[in-house]
């Protein structure tokens, strides 16, 4: 057995004591950041990266991959007990959850969110183990003109994810893509759009664009209406549920988790649309719809199993493809980097101890968040009552800090303030900040197969559209095109999404 | 579909469009080479066009059916601080030091907030800098001068 093998490689190397150590601090500061409204994953693991250089690569992933997961399990605390959603993939978990907390059940619902979860990851796990190798080999024959469709694909269906206008997050991929051509090009050395400066030619640093938009122009949408949070904390007892209960989660649970893992692989938030999808299912195959939004267990069970499993499946275009699925994992692309490693089908053969190292850690990064969260619920809870007014100022200073120490160049902090301001301003037009950061980690990608497929063609476009894998994926990005500019498609995507407003 | 004009979507276009121009008119000024051999400059040309004609689009479909989005107020003195901040830390942090730089950000950073007293910024601030020395510094190893050459040290 190859897949048991495989395992047992990446469970030697998830139990090195440091590995562990670090994996239960990222599941902690992911559970923390999930905790605590105004702070999401992208900007902690954005600040966090530079860190993590003097890590081993295995301990760096590990402790990354800790916070992504580890900020969709504590969203739903907040979610349920003070009706705030610490992330956007726990919203549809307010709406039953906190109804539960307002009957005094809200031990019932954290136990249930707690449960759930550790299911779906567990199983979802299984599913990164089993399905990444495959897709790996089937990756290995792809050339740059493959490459380059892919890309286009990612990009475009990102879109069809989004929340909002399609035409906006159009533009914002593109304006991604546009700012990552700044700095020295890979072909001829020209300095692009550096105005002449040093310290543009190595291109802007993707931690200041992230620190920029996720954490610096948040903050400033925060400040725009300031008030006391009313943290009307509900006592949590009586955490196990019912026998009742648990027959009633069952199939939730079940289901949530096979169509989380499903939709986990689509680029840009597929947990978002696992969990809304996973609510809507329950509610249509439950037999007592009008319970849900008065406190249907069964609307906790679901969406949160939905969400856990998106949040590991969405690490299979990361590791097969070198595609990232969302925001974080286009940092993660940088980590990997970073340590010298090219993200993508070769990771599987070249670092299998790092590649099932990381999907064994992800497993124990699930039992640790179990352990954390239903014993320790109190000091969570504990963790709302810090005012906004210590919270933000620390935020800014560590991500001056953090980008700082990239390359200890003041460049990389001035551009945190450039965008900052740029997200604060297209956020507050409507424009999501997440398209952005897609494009301009995938841009390079894009340009560079491209520009190769043309040279080894001599010139012939047409190679996109004669090489049947890349005329399938071009002809995929134009379906997934048509699909989200398609009023009659857009309406049911606001649908689905209006609920989180 | 009722005519509304939106001012958001109008002003997200014009970003669009000038940010997608300005790449447009720098591509100008490299080389852009021939379909074999793509030059430094072809890509952006492309890129920066599609960004600006998807702005134009968005400022007509602005101004024939917008989205309904509710701009809100800017909080001005926030923005003004947070930028002073941000840019005094980049310009100072070799000069003066970690510790002087990581305090005067903090303290301006947490005069952003309309609620704050001035003894709990000058705790949070004092709060935050020992927090960060401790884990920059003494944890993390960071190779930064505690107190920096401008301060005579």
């Amino acid at each position: 057995m190859e897949l048991l093998d495989n395992l047992a490689l990446g469970l030697s190397t998830a139990l090195l004591v440091q590995n562990v150590l670090y994996c239960f601090v990222g599941v902690l500061l992911g559970t923390a950041v999930g905790v605590l409204p105004g702070i999401g994953p992208t900007a902690t693991v954005a600040m966090l990266l530079p860190i993590t250089f003097s890590f081993e690569p295995v301990t760096a992933l590990i402790m990354l991959a800790g916070i992504y997961y580890g900020a969709q399990y504590g969203g739903s605390t907040t979610a349920i007990l003070i009706n705030l959603p610490g992330e956007s993939s726990a919203a549809v978990t307010a709406l039953d959850g906190h109804e539960m907390a307002r009957q005094g059940r809200a031990g019932a619902a954290l136990a249930t969110a707690a449960v759930g979860s550790f299911i779906a990851g567990t199983v979802a796990t299984v599913v990164l183990a089993v399905a990444a190798p495959p897709l790996a080999r089937v990756a290995l024959q792809f050339g740059p003109a493959e490459y380059f469709s892919l890309v286009l694909l990612g990009l475009i269906v990102s879109i069809a994810l989004a929340r909002g206008s399609a035409l906006k997050a159009l533009a914002m991929i593109f304006l991604g893509v546009l700012l990552g051509t700044v700095g020295q090009d890979i072909y001829t050395g020209t300095p692009r759009f550096t105005f002449g400066q040093r310290e543009l030619y190595g291109g802007i640093d993707f931690v200041s664009v992230a620190v920029g938009m996720f954490g610096v122009a948040e903050i400033l949408r925060n400040l725009e209406n300031e008030q006391t949070r009313t943290a009307i904390v509900s006592k949590v007892k009586n955490l196990w549920p019912t026998r009742e209960d648990r027959r009633r989660i069952v199939g939730p649970i079940l289901r949530g988790t096979g169509l989380g893992a499903a939709l986990g692989v689509l680029p840009g938030g597929g947990h978002v649309l696992a969990s809304f999808t996973s609510y809507a299912v329950e509610k249509r195959v439950s037999k007592r719809p009008e319970e849900f939004g008065h406190g249907a267990i069964e609307g906790v069970a679901g969406p949160e199993s939905a969400n856990n499993a998106a949040a590991q499946t969405s690490f299979i275009p990361l590791l097969t493809l070198g595609l990232p699925a969302h925001p974080v994992m286009a940092l993660m692309i940088g980590a990997f980097i970073v340590h010298g490693i090219t993200p993508g089908p070769n990771v599987i053969t070249e670092e299998p101890a790092l590649f099932w190292g990381l999907i064994a850690s992800m497993w124990i990064g699930n039992v640790l968040l179990v352990l954390l969260n239903l014993p320790l619920i109190g000091l969570w809870v504990r963790m709302l009552r810090i005012p906004y007014q210590v919270l933000f100022p620390m935020i800014i200073l560590f991500a001056a800090i953090g980008t700082y120490s990239l390359g200890f160049n003041a460049y990389d902090v001035y551009a945190i303030v450039f965008f900052g301001l740029l997200g604060y301003v297209l956020i507050k037009c409507g424009c999501e900040p997440a398209p952005l950061l897609l494009g301009f980690v995938l841009g390079p990608l894009l340009e560079e197969n491209l520009r190769r497929a043309l040279i080894i063609e001599r010139g012939d476009a047409t190679v996109f559209l004669t090489r049947p894998i890349s005329a399938v994926l071009l002809a995929l990005a134009a379906a997934a095109l048509v699909v989200a500019v398609l009023p009659a498609i857009r309406k049911r995507r606001e649908v689905v999404f209006a609920e989180e407003d | 579909m009722e005519r509304r004009r939106s001012f958001p979507d109008v002003l997200a276009g014009v970003v669009f469009i000038l940010i997608g121009g300005a790449f447009v008119a720098g591509s100008l000024g490299y080389e852009l080479g021939t379909p074999l051999r793509m030059g430094p400059g072809a890509f952006p040309l492309l890129v920066g066009a599609v960004v600006a004609a998807l702005g134009l689009a968005i400022v007509v479909k602005g101004l024939v059916a917008g989205e309904v989005i509710a701009f809100g107020p800017i909080p001005w003195r926030a923005v003004g601080v947070i930028v002073l901040a941000l840019v005094f830390f980049g310009f100072t942090v070799r000069g003066l030091g970690f510790v002087p730089a990581s305090l005067v950000t903090a303290l301006l950073t947490t005069v952003a907030s309309k609620r704050v007293r001035p003894l709990m910024a000058v705790a949070v601030a004092a709060g935050l800098t020992l927090a960060a020395t401790l884990i920059f510094v003494v944890g993390l190893q960071l190779r930064l001068p505690l107190w920096g050459p401008w301060l005579g040290f």
